[in-house]
């Protein structure tokens, strides 16, 4: 996370979208859809594609008109302004550089149609040019440039004009592993040098959770979940969210009852009882679904210790999959299959290796589930094939 | 492994029957015979022959000027008529424009030589300069506006948004970003529709008027009235200046290939 440059962000929307709704032909791709983004923070907009994500962000732009509601920018309401009346300046995911121009002239673009003295210009290309570290390819045309390059011009070219907002559009997704890594630094450095407020669009969660104040994840059309990363991953609200967000393990039950009046306890078929954290309005005899991290799953040879607020189930191996850093143990238990992420490949040093086929125990903290209100047909298909993404790192318990 | 002969002996025959007479053409214009026929060694005096007809002179003069104006004006209707067809892609009047403006590309020129003359006739214009101007306009603008919105088929409208982000007007944008990024387009549409009416023979025909002969029609006239040899040394001429500007065309309105990222 990134603390904002601009410091503390006053309350109130900066940039607010007001029951945004925009329909294109038959599909309605974005559907009342209230947001604001506070001055100074990077604001992402997550979810799969065809989710609204870009549309919101054409939609700030200038783009395209909203069919209804409101864009406020800074207490003014810009949402019939053409894209070069608004102070918003965009960076488009194939950056859209001006092949017949050079580094330098796409990055003077801004201010020259401005109609700035000559000077200024100068002096204000020769300093975007030092912030994105391009001044000795200057003279270069766009075609002559690596992405990685073709990226900086086209942030240099943004930021030039003094933009209220910064809107950025998958600005990585045309980038290899390793340079979007490095480009994802880089554009938090830059924030914190410009201070002003970004909005970020991508699909890519482990971009948004790096780089964002605050996210907000989308899907069709609507947001399911406005929050601080760590918020959105340790709490999702949704099923959808928590099966976005990282992996997951989803088991369906029904409350039985509520304990101390924070514990619930689940009945989930073919398991025995368990224990859940219940932050929610769920009563007794309600449908939930319960969704456990994979890193907050637990797994060894030997039986682990009672205690009240531990779940503990025994299961036998399906597969092993060795990611680098961690081990992903797919896991039977009951008719139920359960992943479980793990840094070791054993718990004690003298202890063997769990392997294919092992009988072994896994257990987790009461605290460690939560519980998600009956989750709609649609997610259906993320849960039946959880999204193997072996870059994501699931350390993000730290945060918050 | 032995490689057939036979793709080989195709290429040379079709390239032989495509490009024989013309070969005939440019060598019997070096022939000192006066009558064709055998070879009488290698010569110029055609082409200085050449230089000694007015009737010569006066018919490249009109063609000159009715190519180059008809070019201006066809480029400009031209790339209008593509930008139009491009934005408005899917309207149905943008469809009914796109089958006009295809038409001229199909239609017989025979059938487009005589209803241009029966229209001129029937709206009282003198035949001559003006009426050759304003056929050949009709179908070099078909030639253009395809050739343009060929090119802007595979333009890439995120940098006009970029412009229009940056906080360009609509005009500052077609000057500074889409006119440059069109210019090969609208060149090389330009240079097909000049070689298209310098030698435009059966459009001209019908709506040239007296003193407004053009080259084609001179050369025409020249074969009827028998000297073959200085048609050679004329024809060979124009081959190479038509040869030159249609490569020149073809190498503008290449795509560009797509850079690496």
């Amino acid at each position: 996370m990134t603390p904002s440059a601009a410091g503390p962000a006053p309350p109130g929307g900066f940039l607010e979208f007001q029951n945004i709704s925009k329909r294109f032909g038959t599909i309605q791709a974005v559907e009342g859809v209230s947001l604001e983004i506070r001055k100074g923070e990077i604001f992402s907009l997550l979810g799969p594609s065809g989710c609204g994500k870009t549309t919101m962000l054409r939609l700030a732009a200038g783009f395209e008109q909203p069919d209804a509601g409101r864009i406020i920018l800074d207490g003014r309401d810009i949402t019939d302004l053409p894209p070069n009346k608004r102070r918003i300046n965009t960076i488009f995911q194939s950056y859209a550089l001006f092949p017949h121009m050079t580094v330098r002239d796409n990055i003077a673009y801004g201010l020259r149609v401005a109609k700035k003295p000559k000077s200024e210009i100068e002096a204000e290309v020769e300093k975007m040019l030092h912030l994105v570290r391009m001044t000795d390819q200057a003279g270069k045309k766009p075609d002559q440039l690596s992405g990685g390059q073709k990226q900086r011009v086209a942030i240099a070219r943004a930021l030039i004009n003094k933009p209220s907002v910064l809107l950025l559009d998958e600005p990585l997704a045309a980038l290899d592993l390793k340079l979007r890594q490095r480009m994802l630094i880089e554009l938090d450095l830059i924030h914190d040098e410009v201070g002003l407020t970004f909005l970020y669009v991508t699909h890519d969660q482990g971009e948004a959770m790096s780089l964002s104040d605050r996210i907000a994840v989308m899907e069709k059309g609507r947001i399911e979940q406005v929050g601080t990363p760590a918020e959105i991953y340790e709490a999702p609200r949704t099923s959808f969210v928590a099966a976005f967000i990282g992996d997951t393990n989803f088991l369906e039950g029904e409350v039985v009852d509520i304990q101390d009046g924070e514990y619930s306890r689940l009945r989930i078929e073919g398991l025995p009882e368990i224990v859940c954290f219940n932050d929610k309005t769920i009563r007794p005899g309600n449908s939930v679904f319960l969704s456990i991290r994979p890193e907050k799953v637990h797994i060894s040879r030997d039986r682990p210790e009672e205690s009240r607020l531990r779940n503990i189930l025994p299961a036998k191996v399906e597969d092993v999959i060795y990611l680098g850093s961690m081990t992903k143990y797919w896991v039977r238990t009951g008719d139920h299959r359960i992943q479980a992420l793990r840094q070791h490949a054993r718990i004690f040093l003298d202890e063997k290796p769990i392997r294919w086929k092992d009988e072994v125990w896994i257990w987790w903290h009461g605290d460690d589930g939560f519980m998600l209100e009956r989750y709609r047909e649609r997610d259906e298909s993320l849960i039946a094939a959880p999204p193997q993404n072996l870059e994501e790192s699931p350390e993000d318990e730290d945060k918050g | 492994m032995r490689r057939s002969r036979f793709p080989f002996i195709v290429t040379v025959a079709a390239l032989l029957f495509l490009y024989l007479p013309i070969l005939v053409l440019v060598v019997n214009s070096f022939n000192a015979s006066r009558f064709g026929g055998g070879w009488r060694g290698f010569s110029l005096v055609w082409y200085i022959r050449l230089f000694h007809e007015p009737a010569i002179w006066q018919a490249a003069r009109t063609t000159l000027i009715i190519a180059l104006s008809a070019t201006a004006v066809s480029v400009i209707l031209g790339t209008t008529a593509a930008l139009a067809l491009h934005r408005y892609s899917k309207s149905r009047l943008q469809r009914a424009h796109f089958a006009l403006i295809y038409m001229p590309l199909v239609m017989p020129e025979i059938l487009m030589g005589i209803s241009l003359l029966m229209l001129f006739v029937s709206a009282g214009l003198p035949l001559g300069l003006g009426t050759i101007f304003l056929a050949h306009v009709t179908f070099c603008l078909s030639f253009v506006a395809m050739v343009v919105l060929a090119r802007l088929q595979d333009f890439d409208e995120s940098v006009i948004e970029a412009s229009r982000d940056l906080g360009a007007g609509g005009w500052t944008t077609f000057r500074k970003i889409r006119l440059p990024l069109l210019w090969p387009g609208i060149l090389a549409g330009g240079l097909l529709a000049f070689t298209l009416s310098v030698d435009d023979f059966v459009i001209t025909f019908f709506v040239a008027g007296p003193g407004s002969t053009t080259l084609p029609i001179r050369i025409y006239s020249m074969i009827k009235h028998g000297s073959p040899p200085l048609i050679n040394a004329l024809s060979t001429i124009l081959l190479v200046l038509t040869f030159a500007a249609v490569a020149l065309s073809q190498r503008l309105s290449r795509p560009k290939t797509k850079e690496a990222a």
